[in-house]
């Protein structure tokens, strides 16, 4: 097609000319700045991040109470084969976690997307509505639990109050977080109402930076609104979409502070199981067991880098042919 | 997790640690790592204690409160400075999260805990004493074994014969209403099982929800409270302690009796109660919206308005096999135990002995009145007549149960018996295949 055909900017790059090689020639003092430039953070990484994450895995095959060093011993396969065979919320924890990457990636990213087009206009009022709808975002989302625990709150809350379904002896009472049909919904509503800012900021900031000649060019070419942002303003905004598609599948799978929140410390409340929850409840409490708990975490582990890793690659494949 | 005294963990000291368990464990689930999880709590429990008692090494004796909420802060508060008065020791005081305060309380004890810390009495205590994290206190019991009963004795020691633990004070379980409502109404407490069943059945004829009850949250604890009378009355003592022991199997059929019992006061709950908190619960009874709830006596912390407290009266859960009676309640008790990591282990126990006098608990009871004081000896003269027939109810009683949280494994109970009675009780059947789940996952917790 011919409005997509030098989106990127390619060709200009191509017929520009080309830059002189660098110098290759560094000072010993260079040489010292960046090995700790690079040194620390990667000493960091690795002792924070990596090591008790193999730990972790490690960990995931034994039985252990937490208390001391002397208590651990080695089961072997024991906590997954419980997990996937006689853990009762493992499966529909599994279940809530793709339900709400699935509908965080179908209702509030475009959502947010759509927002930030209509900002983007220039409309009246931009900034107010701007700050407006990205202020959930600013909360913790602990925070924005709290809200809308108030919220639902089934007997004085705001929703059923407004409603006139308050009264628990009524017909049409309504326990938004305690109906395990409903729960999932209702959180993911306020997930939602937090999402949608982030991403509308996070596209707005792609949006400004997109150059206004490719808009001219496209509207020069014919093409209406929706053409130019579909097939010109998204496709130049690449790193943005990988960027939001990420952390949307990053999002979903971490869910945790929310749901903590709202469905109680204790946090196993039916219809609102999630891995992150469960990870929680075994490995913190009175009588944790960080060996089971390691397991789930494992299992998210391995879920996580499967969905991030299988989609980067793609991703750079395409970048490579393309 | 059965206290008296619960609310949201966003209260009091405690929110600065909910935030940073939460960031740490988001990091941890980020990276997976877990490993991190144990000393980073640790580590978390004893930045926190550093920041609120002022920092700085010092020969005072440190104290870890988990009364966090209004009225047991302000009465171990009154509680440490009796005992400045009377001793001229200074205790520095850490109050930390009520429900943070157990669920991190394994790496607590493990990091640099308080030396004297308020815990509770029986499976709870006797868990942390095996694992070598508590210290013995014979040496305080000699001085103070006089002042208690045999049972609170019992409460207090390991598994091992030692002494770890010095109770402050307990509280029933029961079946409380308004005694207005009652009269009014002309409802009489009942003591057998078909009399109960029949007056719940008259409060909803009349409109009213008949048993408040409220488990959402992480309130899901407060449903044992009707499981275990049910057990207790049905069963009897011996197989509850077997049950809760995890000795024998939750699928035994003894147990079905209990869900069907359980299965009959299900239409007479309050509708929403797994998004109620138990506090809104109680709420529902002092407003006359319920007739009546099972609960403990800590309900009384819930009472904003003093003058409803009068109006508050509670009766013993009924008898269901006449064999058992109601020779059992559930009081779970409170105390103070003294941590293995102590540095001050003989102030400490100074303390201790000082606690176990029944002037201490007077002093606590004067400022948090939903409990009844551990020590024979305790001045009764100024309880309440809430007090005076707890008191009563617990010095007759033939056995006294903690709670099902305290007697049994705490992660066994709230990660899978709550939760299994929660999903239960949204549509109650005949409870075999919930109980089946529970026996399937007992093996995992009681391994030795």
């Amino acid at each position: 097609m011919a409005i997509t055909a030098d989106v990127t900017g390619k060709n200009a790059k191509n017929a520009a000319p080309r830059r002189r090689p660098r110098t290759r020639v560094l000072s010993f003092g260079d040489k010292v700045f960046l090995t700790v430039l690079i040194g620390v953070p990667l000493l960091a990484l690795l002792a924070f991040v990596w090591l008790p994450a193999l730990a972790s895995v490690a960990i995931s095959f034994t039985q252990w109470d937490g208390i001391g060093l002397s208590s651990i011993h080695w089961v072997g396969l024991q906590n997954y084969k419980n997990i996937f065979t006689n853990y009762p919320p493992f499966w529909p924890a599994v279940e809530h976690n793709i339900i709400w990457m699935a509908f965080t990636a179908l209702v509030p990213t475009p959502a947010g997307i759509f927002l930030a087009y209509q900002l983007d206009r220039k409309i009246r009022f931009s900034r107010f509505y701007q700050m407006a709808i990205f202020v959930p975002v600013v909360l913790s989302t602990a925070v924005v639990g709290f809200i809308w625990e108030i919220i639902y709150d089934p007997d004085n809350g705001l929703l059923n109050s407004a409603l006139g379904t308050n009264n628990p002896a009524g017909k049409h009472y309504i326990d938004w977080l305690g109906n395990p049909h409903l729960n999932l919904w209702a959180v993911l509503v306020a997930s939602a109402w937090r999402h949608t800012g982030y991403v509308m900021i996070l596209y707005l900031a792609g949006l400004k930076s997109v150059d206004p000649s490719l808009r001219e060019a496209a509207a020069i070419d014919g093409a209406n609104g929706r053409q130019t942002f579909l097939r010109v303003i998204v496709p130049a905004m690449k790193p943005i979409n990988v960027t939001i598609i990420v952390i949307t599948v990053m999002e979903s799978l971490r869910a945790f502070d929310m749901v903590y929140v709202l469905s109680g410390n204790n946090g196993s409340k039916q219809g609102l199981e999630l891995l992150s929850l469960l990870i929680t409840n075994n490995t913190v409490g009175e009588s944790p067991r960080p060996g089971y708990g390691s397991a789930l975490a494992t299992v998210l582990l391995v879920v996580s880098l499967a969905a991030i890793v299988t989609f980067l690659v793609q991703n750079f494949r395409k970048e490579r042919r393309a | 997790m059965s206290r008296g005294s619960r609310t949201t963990p966003i209260s009091g000291d405690g929110s600065g640690l909910v935030t940073d368990r939460r960031t740490l464990l988001r990091a941890s689930l980020g990276g997976a790592g877990l490993l991190l999880a144990a000393p980073a709590l640790a580590a978390c429990g004893g930045k926190s204690s550093a920041a609120s008692s002022g920092g700085g090494g010092g020969g005072n004796l440190t104290f870890g409160s988990d009364g966090s909420d209004p009225t047991p802060r302000k009465a171990y508060g009154a509680l440490t400075a009796a005992y400045t008065a009377a001793s001229g020791m200074q205790v520095r005081t850490n109050v930390l999260d009520h429900n943070t305060f157990s669920q991190q309380i394994t790496a607590y004890l493990q990091g640099t805990p308080e030396d004297v810390v308020t815990w509770f009495a029986g499976y709870r205590m006797q868990f942390f004493a095996a694992k070598n994290l508590l210290h013995p206190i014979d040496d305080v019991w000699d001085t103070i074994g006089a002042g208690f009963s045999d049972a609170a004795k019992k409460l207090s020691k390991g598994l091992d014969g030692k002494t770890y633990f010095v109770p402050l004070y307990n509280y029933p379980w029961g079946v409380f209403y308004r005694k207005s409502l009652f009269q009014a109404k002309g409802y009489q407490p009942t003591a057998d099982w078909d009399s109960f069943v029949a007056l719940c059945a008259q409060m909803k004829k009349d409109g009213l929800s008949p048993l408040a009850a409220g488990f959402g949250g992480g309130d899901s604890w407060t449903n044992l409270g009707t499981f275990d009378y049910l057990n207790l009355r049905i069963n009897g003592y011996d197989f509850h302690m077997q049950l809760m022991g995890g000795k024998v199997s939750w699928s035994d059929p003894r147990l079905n009796a209990v869900m069907d019992h359980w299965r009959q006061l299900a239409p007479y709950l309050e509708p929403g109660a797994s998004g109620r908190k138990w506090q809104d619960a109680a709420q529902s009874v002092f407003d006359k919206k319920s007739g009546m709830t099972v609960t403990g006596l800590f309900m009384g912390q819930a009472i904003t308005d003093d003058s409803l407290r009068e109006d508050i009266d509670f009766f013993a859960f009924p008898a269901i096999d006449p064999t058992n009676g109601q020779d059992a309640v559930e009081a779970p008790t409170d105390g103070f135990v003294l941590s293995a990591k102590a540095k001050h282990v003989d102030a400490g126990k100074k303390m201790l002995e000082w606690i176990g006098t029944s002037a201490a608990e007077t002093v606590y009871a004067n400022v948090d009145p939903s409990n009844v004081g551990a020590s024979t000896k305790a001045d009764t003269s100024k309880y309440n007549a809430l007090q005076q027939k707890s008191a009563q109810m617990i010095a007759s009683a033939k056995y006294i149960t903690q709670f099902g949280d305290r007697d049994s494994d705490p992660g066994f109970i709230s990660a899978v018996v709550e939760p299994g009675f929660a999903q239960w009780l949204a549509s109650p059947d005949d409870g075999a295949s919930t109980l089946k789940k529970i026996e399937s996952q007992r093996s995992q917790y009681f391994t030795s």
